[in-house]
């Protein structure tokens, strides 16, 4: 019993002990299946739910935490306790199991190996001091030194078993007497592989010489190569501070090697100490230097690619540490011997190759024969295919001997050979409809001339000249359309191109938007294509307007030319597309500003006004209109800005447009032909600046090119006074009728007057777009110089006109001329003339009359008028700019201003009283006098133009009335002023 | 005429420097008047916009909030807003008395060389090297411009507000004139860059300096060319160009350190006032009185058309 009690003293007891039974208790019945459930610390049920969903269920119901799932911590501040940052750790994700002995996060200090405080292995032991120098925390072992797992893995148990001792290398046992033995000879001779001098080996060879012959030693024990994973986020290469390098006051200035990490501190750990200066402080690439210390230039770390490995391999860790490279450190040690024999530099980075390059062997050219002509002479061509009796391999030979291929039947060329003609008769494909060739689209003179060239260039080669006679027919009918046909010629030309053409439906259709239009297009070029000679007349419609009929005639003509049976057989070789673009028009601003030309033009004559004012439509936004106070000027239009239009992209409009710049002419002759330009359009509003005082003058630089390419201008100015004075006399007869004034100049104008007179025209664009060069060179003739008389007109109306605004006060001059004819002109001459000396080169002849010069442009446009006729021959439709004025003209102006200075002064003081005069009077009888000035002045012109020999007379006259009439004319002034 | 008509006096330029302001804002870009003439504004390079008295000449408040050199500047007919625009592309509108930024307008794509308010204060004009006008709207707090004229094909050197009217000049060579009550835009060509636009006082001109070193004094109505004033030089700054309270006379800001003076009637130069030796960069005449403010490096000079004494005592007498 008591060795029981003893025994049951030292019994060890498992698990939790049943419950002692208690006899009065009744037997419990074992609990039923069902209610045998897994609960909980907490009481909760966990059901099952299989190994691979996790085993036990979760949570509530599979989910996290409660019935309300998982809460997350809620953000809470006050004023005494600011929102501190709440961090969330992976802890508050964990359920309370987690935290126990068997989670994933146990709170309590649990052993997860055995630990023993056996002999430690060395070998590990170094293994982990060089992995250990990667770490985070260079030399952090001292914990795992500490507490040394007793656990050793199978296979050192194995070895173990096998007779390996920790601290040997794993292998055969190896004798040491045969690699003393080399290294004895090593001193001597040098021959094969030199045995690496092992540091950590010396120290054994001391009493190696001791050993016995047949005892055999472990191999060396190798240090593993320790693969650690890169913990941190710093980059490659980087090394944390080594206590035991920063101590030494190292930097950084060795080489980099990303492949042999740490390789000096593994020297260093393995014995072979460096012989550095040992510096007080702590150094490194993240640290400065100290105050106290004297060096500085290493304080921050530099870098280069120098320093860095750029190829994988390369040299190999010599530090004895030969693990599975082992091999190859004997050749690299051999290298090393090597470069130290070299006796040159080595450049860093290079080492002496290994193998000396291969020599090239280089063989010497034969030997010429002394009779060698370098000439090359081809062999005749040999045709295989004739030579019967040869046999394939020869026929072979012989053409590749040759290098020319020999041509082949088509059956033996490849697909690659074939062309596509050949191709579709393969396939049994139709011909395509169109021209075969670009040539077929070409004139066939043009055609004519690139076969000469071909020809001329290679004079054997006989071109094939198509005989085809469909394709001649197509030729004729591209012949007419290429060179820029006139007038009926055109429509003929036209006609030819469209007759017996195949009604194509891929034509293209110009005035798609129309559909009525479009109907009449197509009725006419289905009567072209029938050859009927007046297709034209007969498809337009009889109901529309003369006007419209001729628009639409040019229209026809133009559209027919433009996409003529040859872009639609073009057309036939390409499919339209499928889905046609809805983006065919473009929105463009309603009102385009004009040409920049015109305008430039008109600025270096200084010719504002009507030229270069433009106004467009334009749109206030609503709000604007409200805030600035103002009704809206275009109620209940939704438009902002400029008004834009849609415009087709491929309207005729937009290819007639193009087309302007080259002459191509209409047939049919418009009624209107004589008007096409923008200018029609200023020659329409100057007929109401007649009307209209405050309208600008239309100066046209005509004139201005008329005054200055005059020869002689001092004649000129003389001539207008005596045409003045002559016209005075004739002043009455003139009231009496414009248009005879009108008549005599020139029947070409008054017809181009009458006809515009005729109608009031549709918009200008519109005439623009589709008769800007569509007249021929009669009717443009005649409206150039119906233009330059318009013109002229028109600026001397302007000039009369010229009404400054109303804060100014007008110079005297024109008043002058207004009011009396005779004395105005006499005067204007005059200071014209004495003006001219200093400013006819400049801007002399400008219609802007603030200042006093509007009596010297009356003047000048008097004497240019007279020389009007011969200027006409010169001049050219548009704006031209002034040639230089001729010395000539100068000196004349001299002379006349010395005879008449005295007039001048005396005009002058005239001027300065007249300015302060009412300036209502003065638009009156501008007004009035507006239209007696402009007929005396065709008058004078009609007189100049009608015979020269006017001048000298003309000369005399002016002599004479200089002086007292031209006093008397003064006082006439006068008077007019005091009534 | 009942009434004998009044003689009329012979105009006076603004040909005596009263005084010197040392506006220390780095160059100064632009020099304006108030609405009533009796304070200035001045754009300096340094960010700022500064008030000053004309008649002290002290300095009142300075205005700073903008991103980098203010470029104009304009106060409201109740001299209780600015508005003033910059090279950061910005515009903004002062509360004048606290030299608060009321609002600051975005959109333009470049920077902004001129400003303006309409007559009312209403809408805040605004034209910049993007080409465009932009009206923003002072009265709701929209930050889009009510409308953006775009019609200007280069940069908006210059505008001008007048009743209805917005004038604009452009270096496309253009004046543009939007006449709100008609609808219509008149384009005029001058074909030379266009520098600075005004509306003559009566409304009945507008005068344009363009750097062919001409300015030109158009009609507004036709068009035509009034007058011409050449002489000067204007080459290749943006240079103002004025007319005098009276519309007597034309002035313009010239490259050779002159202040060139026309009479606008003769077109003949009837002051060359010599400012300094550097570009005059900007100037602005009084709205009623004789009195001419001009700009040049970092000083902003005052002109006026008798010596300082007598000028002084005829402000000072309401005083008393």
């Amino acid at each position: 019993m008591a060795r029981d009690d003893d025994g049951d003293e030292d019994f060890v007891t498992f698990g939790t002990a049943l419950e002692p039974l208690e006899d009065d208790e009744p037997l419990r019945k074992p609990i039923p299946l069902h209610e045998q459930t897994v609960k909980d610390e907490k009481g909760r049920y966990q059901r099952f739910h299989g190994a691979f969903t996790g085993g036990f269920s979760a949570g509530y119901f599979n989910t996290v935490g409660s019935k309300e799932g998982w809460t997350p911590s809620t953000f809470v501040s006050s004023r005494q306790q600011k929102a501190d940052k709440h961090h969330a750790r992976p802890e508050d994700f964990m359920d309370e199991e987690d935290f126990g002995e068997h989670g994933i996060a146990p709170r309590q200090i649990t052993t997860s190996l055995e630990f023993s405080s056996s002999r430690r292995d060395e070998a590990a032991e170094r293994a982990k001091a060089v992995g250990a120098q990667a770490a985070l925390i260079p030399g952090d072992t001292l914990l795992e030194e500490l507490i040394s797992p007793a656990k050793s893995s199978i296979g050192v148990e194995l070895l173990r078993r096998m007779g390996w001792r920790e601290g040997q290398g794993v292998g055969p046992r190896v004798k040491r007497k045969p690699r003393r033995q080399q290294q004895a000879e090593g001193g001597t001779k040098a021959y094969g592989c030199m045995l690496p001098p092992a540091g950590s080996e010396d120290s054994e060879d001391e009493y190696e010489e001791f050993a016995p012959d047949n005892v055999t030693f472990a191999p060396k024990d190798v240090t593993p190569v320790d693969f650690s994973p890169r913990l941190g986020v710093q980059g490659l290469g980087y090394r944390g501070l080594d206590p035991g390098l920063a101590l030494l006051g190292r930097g950084a200035d060795e080489h980099i090697d990303l492949f042999r990490p740490q390789s000096e501190s593994r020297s260093r750990l393995f014995g072979d100490a460096r012989s550095s200066v040992r510096r007080g402080g702590v150094a490194g690439q993240a640290f400065g230097v100290g105050a106290l210390e004297d060096d500085d230039e290493d304080v921050y770390h530099r870098d280069s690619m120098s320093r860095y490995d750029t190829v994988l391999g390369g040299e190999e860790p010599g530090d004895g540490l030969f693990g599975w490279t082992a091999p190859q450190q004997y050749t690299k040690k051999k290298d090393k011997s090597k470069d130290a024999s070299y006796l040159g530099k080595i450049l860093e980075g290079f080492t002496l190759a290994q193998n000396p390059p291969e020599e090239k062997v280089i063989f010497p050219p034969p030997a010429l024969p002394s009779n060698y002509r370098p000439v090359h002479r081809f062999r005749p061509q040999v045709d295989v295919s004739r030579l019967s009796g040869v046999s394939p391999a020869l026929a072979q030979a012989l053409k590749t001997s040759r290098g020319h291929m020999i041509k082949e039947d088509p059956q033996q060329e490849g697909r690659h050979q074939l062309d596509s003609g050949q191709r579709r008769t393969m396939l049994g494909e139709d011909a395509l409809k169109g021209p075969s060739s670009v040539m077929d689209l070409l004139r066939p003179e043009d055609r004519q001339r690139l076969l000469n060239l071909r020809n001329s260039t290679n004079p054997t080669t006989c071109t094939p000249v198509s005989t085809d006679k469909s394709q001649v027919a197509k030729q004729d009918l591209l012949v007419g359309v290429a060179p820029p046909p006139s007038g009926l010629q055109q429509q003929q030309k036209v006609l030819a191109a469209w007759r017996g053409s195949n009604a194509s439906t891929q034509t293209f259709k110009p005035f798609e938007k129309t559909p009525s239009k479009q109907a009449r297009y197509d009725l006419y070029l289905d009567r072209l294509r029938q050859g009927d000679t007046d297709a034209l007349e007969q498809s337009l419609d009889q109901t529309m307007t003369e006007w419209e009929r001729s628009r639409e005639r040019e229209e026809f003509v133009r559209a027919s030319v433009l996409y003529r049976p040859s872009s639609s057989s073009l057309s036939s070789r390409f499919t339209s597309a499928k889905h046609k673009e809805d983006e065919d028009s473009v929105e463009v601003n309603r009102d385009e500003e004009g040409d920049v030309d015109d305008k430039q033009n008109a600025v270096k004559m200084k010719m504002f006004g009507k030229l270069t004012r433009e106004t467009f439509e334009w749109h206030p936004d609503k709000l604007l209109c409200k805030r600035f106070n103002v009704p809206d000027p275009h109620p209940g239009s939704g438009v902002v800005g400029l008004p834009k239009v849609k415009r087709d992209k491929f309207s005729v409009f937009n290819f007639l447009s193009v087309m302007e710049s080259r002459e191509m002419a209409a047939p049919p002759k418009p009624p209107e032909s004589g008007k096409k330009s923008r200018w029609d359009v200023s020659q329409q509003e100057t007929k109401g600046t007649s009307e209209d005082p405050q309208s600008a003058a239309q100066t046209q630089p005509e004139t201005k090119s008329d005054h200055s390419s005059d020869p002689g201008l001092p004649a000129s100015s003389s001539r207008g006074t005596s045409a003045a004075s002559r016209t005075q006399e004739k002043l009455a007869d003139l009231q009496s009728s414009e248009k005879k004034t009108a008549g005599d100049e020139e029947e070409q104008q008054e017809e181009d007057e009458e006809q515009e007179e005729e109608e009031s025209r549709p918009s200008m664009d519109l005439f623009k777009a589709i008769f800007a060069s569509s007249s021929d060179e009669k009717s443009s003739s005649s409206s150039e110089e119906s233009n330059d008389e318009e013109d002229r007109k028109d600026k001397e109306e302007g000039k009369t006109d010229l009404q400054p605004a109303n804060l100014f006060t007008i110079t005297t001059s024109s008043v002058t001329t207004s009011s009396v004819t005779t004395s105005s002109v006499t005067t204007s001459s005059v200071t014209a003339s004495s003006v001219t000396t200093s400013s006819v080169t400049t801007s002399s002849v400008t219609t802007s009359s603030v200042t006093t010069s509007s009596a010297i442009t009356s003047n000048s446009h008097t004497g240019a008028a007279s020389y009007q006729k011969s200027a006409q021959e010169e001049l050219e439709f548009g704006p031209k700019l002034p040639p230089p004025s001729t010395p000539a003209d100068r000196g004349g102006a001299a002379q006349i201003c010395s005879q008449s200075r005295e007039e001048f002064s005396r005009k002058k003081e005239k001027k300065h009283k007249s300015r302060k005069q009412n300036k209502h009077k003065k638009d009156k009888k501008k007004k009035k006098c507006k239209k007696h000035k402009h007929k005396q002045e065709k008058k004078s012109k009609k007189d100049e133009s009608d015979s020269s020999e006017d001048m000298d007379k003309d000369d005399d006259d002016d002599d004479q009335v200089s002086t007292a009439e031209l006093l008397k004319r003064l006082k006439n002034i006068q008077s007019h002023r005091t009534r | 005429m009942a009434f004998p008509q009044p003689k009329p006096q012979a105009p006076q330029l603004p040909q005596h420097l009263l005084r010197t302001i040392d506006c220390q804002q780095g160059a100064v870009r632009a020099v304006r008047f108030n609405a009533d003439g009796n304070y200035v504004l001045s754009c300096g390079s340094d960010k700022s916009l500064k008030l000053w008295s004309v008649s002290q000449g002290t300095f009142l408040k300075t205005y700073s909030g903008h991103g980098y050199e203010v470029l104009d500047a304009d106060g409201s007919y109740d001299n209780s807003q600015i508005c003033s625009c910059s090279s950061d592309k910005s515009v903004i509108l002062w509360d004048v008395a606290t030299g608060q930024v009321t609002r600051k307008l975005r959109g333009h794509a470049g920077k902004v060389n001129c400003v303006q308010f309409n007559e009312e204060a209403t809408v805040i004009l605004s034209g910049s090297i993007d080409g465009t006008v932009r009206c923003w709207d002072t009265r709701s707090r929209r930050f889009e411009p009510i409308q953006v004229l775009d019609e200007a094909r280069d940069s908006i050197s210059s505008l001008k507000v007048a009743q209805h009217e917005l004038l604009t000049g452009s270096v496309d060579g253009r004046v543009r004139r939007y006449d709100l009550r008609m609808g219509q835009l008149h384009v005029d060509f001058v074909n030379s860059p266009i520098t600075c636009v005004c509306f003559s006082q009566d409304g009945q001109c507008t005068l344009s300096s363009s750097l062919d070193s001409t300015v030109r004094l158009l009609d507004k109505s036709t068009g035509e060319m009034l007058g011409e004033f050449t002489g000067h030089k204007m080459k290749g700054y943006k240079l103002d160009c004025c007319l005098s309270s009276k519309d007597t006379h034309v002035l313009s800001c010239s490259e050779d350190g002159f202040v060139y003076c026309w009479d606008l009637v003769e077109g003949s130069l009837s002051l060359k006032l010599p400012v300094g030796k550097a570009v005059v960069q900007s100037l602005a005449f009084h709205p009623s009185e004789t009195c001419l403010l001009t700009a040049m490096e970092g000083r902003v000079q005052v002109w006026g058309a008798e010596p300082e004494d007598i000028i002084v005592v005829l402000v000072e007498r309401p005083r008393d």
